[in-house]
């Protein structure tokens, strides 16, 4: 299966990743050859195979709903590009 | 003094030979001699010399930590409070970490001193190393070639001597694949043995620290100081660790070596398969037995791992967006614009190929096909492990297809270096512990003996490394820089 730019241009959307246009043939090409790689898989009957999602099977734990951190903002806040009065700012979302 | 061991270093503290302060002096005073290796980001001099006064005070009043006063360095991947963690990306090049990965607080615990952050790929992505923001590292017995990825400054490191051990991370091989090219011993422990937290993270269910040092001796020291379990990271085992060091002098006889056929087959190169040959015959000097054993489902481990990787990497590296921390760009006209330029120009072309790949097995429609998929081929492989290592005690192969290559020769082409993780990957999709010995040399150039064990048998790996180390010298040569 081969991609085309457009696929390209739509998954660094998808990704908000910004590529430069002149990247995208060499994306494009790259991205198919790895396609081609993984339909190896299909080689493979799968079909009552359990998907393995942690080498040992383990499941999440949970511990008990209590503070155990302090709150750290300014700390935190200190390595952003851009706060003011404890917020972070990114350009204007609503008019 | 650098090319001393860990317990020979120990001794030599408390006899007075030299103070942490003297080691650690001449171990900084190494690393400015050589840095065309480009082995370190950062250099933390000034917190080296504090932590090594602390530790000669705490030597004076007795402490028996074997790791107390010894100079060690973090591959860039951990944070280390008040210290840049890059983790080799333009990305994190302004970022101050505001806490300590658990690895950092176990070791900075046990007494050791850090000399600095080591070079690495870009987010742990690669093979050679030449993907990191900060320029490809040497490898120190042919430094026009790799060191292998994607802990190449911590493998060159320990291999040139500037730092006594170090840290490193192995999401597809990237302790194992360094610790071949550089001619050093790096484990891979069992995925939970050794806690994530802090460590930045690429491919959540593959990712795991260990250790990267001159001998299995000293891996197991600094492997007791580093695993357990950790209520911060969620996937920790919550299982007792042994003595490492009381299980090395174990003896080898009756040990069962499994060799994959899958493994010794008509597409490995064929030195490499000398150089391999003479250390099974000295592992059957020593009392072991080699036997063939078949692992199918090792043929579809790259496809499934170049699946699961970019997946895990897509959904993970989608924090860096320009509004906490990290690269910004900067006028961004509205917030889809930050996030697409402020990535755009934070990541390198490895990572954002990553990222695109897993973001289309994650996208709807594809997710079935591709990801469900290779996590079912996980499970088959894991099951090959599983049974095989019923049938014997450790599976023995190679760890790369070839000895270092040259800068240059393999990053424009990226399947070609994909295939060339044909050997280390299996074993994270398992999630079982493998490590990388020395085992000879071809052209002048380091080739590694991979061992792998069942789960958790992390002290049996280094007891069977420790003993062919007994009657070899390989791991013992240094490079002349």
């Amino acid at each position: 299966m081969s991609l085309t730019a457009e696929n390209v241009i739509r998954i660094a959307h998808l990704a908000r990743l910004g590529i430069d246009t002149k990247d995208i043939e060499s994306y494009t090409d790259d991205l198919s050859n790895m396609l081609k790689l993984m339909a190896q898989m299909r080689q493979l009957d799968t079909e009552a195979i359990e998907p393995m999602a942690h080498p040992l099977d383990q499941v999440q734990r949970l511990r008990p709903d209590a503070v155990t951190e302090n709150n750290q903002r300014e700390l935190f806040q200190a390595l952003a590009p851009a706060v003011e009065e404890g917020l972070y700012l990114v350009p204007k979302v609503i008019e | 003094m650098h090319t001393k061991s860990i317990s020979e270093l120990a001794r030599g503290l408390r006899a007075g030979d030299f103070s942490s302060l003297e080691l650690t002096e001449h171990f900084l005073g190494r690393i400015k001699q050589h840095p065309k290796l480009n082995a370190y980001v950062t250099v933390t001099e000034q917190q080296a010399l504090a932590q090594a006064q602390a530790a000669d005070k705490r030597l004076a009043a007795g402490d028996p930590s074997l790791l107390l006063g010894l100079p060690i360095a973090h591959k860039d991947i951990f944070c280390t409070l008040g210290i840049k963690t890059s983790c080799g990306s333009k990305m994190l090049d302004n970022f101050i970490a505001p806490y300590n990965a658990t690895v950092v607080d176990m070791l900075n615990a046990a007494g050791t001193v850090t000399l600095g952050k080591l070079n690495m790929d870009e987010f742990a992505m690669g093979s050679s190393n030449e993907t990191s923001h900060y320029g490809p590292v040497k490898n120190p017995w042919a430094t026009d070639c790799v060191p292998g990825g994607s802990s190449g400054g911590s493998a060159a490191a320990v291999a040139a001597g500037l730092a006594v051990a170090a840290t490193g991370t192995d999401t597809g091989g990237s302790i194992r694949q360094p610790a071949a090219f550089c001619g050093i011993t790096g484990l891979k422990p069992t995925y939970g043995r050794v806690s994530r937290y802090g460590m930045v993270a690429y491919a959540s269910s593959l990712d795991q620290g260990g250790p990267m040092a001159r001998s299995a001796e000293d891996a197991a020291i600094l492997l007791q100081a580093m695993a357990g379990f950790d209520a911060k990271d969620s996937t920790s085992v919550d299982r007792a660790v042994p003595d490492y060091s009381a299980a090395l002098t174990q003896p080898l006889a009756g040990l069962k070596i499994g060799l994959p056929k899958e493994f010794f087959n008509a597409d490995l190169n064929s030195r490499i398969a000398a150089v391999l040959e003479a250390a099974l015959a000295e592992y059957r000097t020593l009392g072991a037995e080699t036997l063939p054993v078949t692992m199918p489902s090792l043929k579809l481990a790259i496809p499934a791992y170049y699946v699961i990787a970019p997946a895990e990497c897509s959904a993970n590296l989608s924090r860096f967006d320009g509004v906490r921390f990290g690269h910004r760009c900067e006028n961004p006209t509205d917030l889809t614009d930050l996030y697409t330029r402020s990535r755009g120009e934070g990541f390198g072309r490895e990572v954002k190929r990553r990222i695109l790949m897993g973001t289309y097995a994650l996208s709807a429609g594809y997710y079935e096909a591709y990801y469900i998929k290779a996590q079912k081929i996980r499970r088959l492989i894991s099951e090959d492990f599983k049974r095989v290592l019923t049938e014997v005690d450790v599976i023995m192969g190679p760890v790369a297809p070839t000895t270092a290559f040259a800068i240059g020769e393999k990053i424009g082409n990226p399947m070609e270096m994909y295939l060339a993780d044909i050997y280390t990957i299996a074993v994270n999709l398992a999630g079982v512990p493998a490590l990388s010995v020395p085992a000879g040399f071809l052209d002048g150039k380091p080739v590694g003996l991979h061992i792998i064990g069942n789960y958790f048998a992390e002290g049996r790996l280094l007891n069977v490394a420790h003993q062919y180390q007994q009657v070899t010298a390989w791991h013992q040569h240094t490079p002349t820089l």
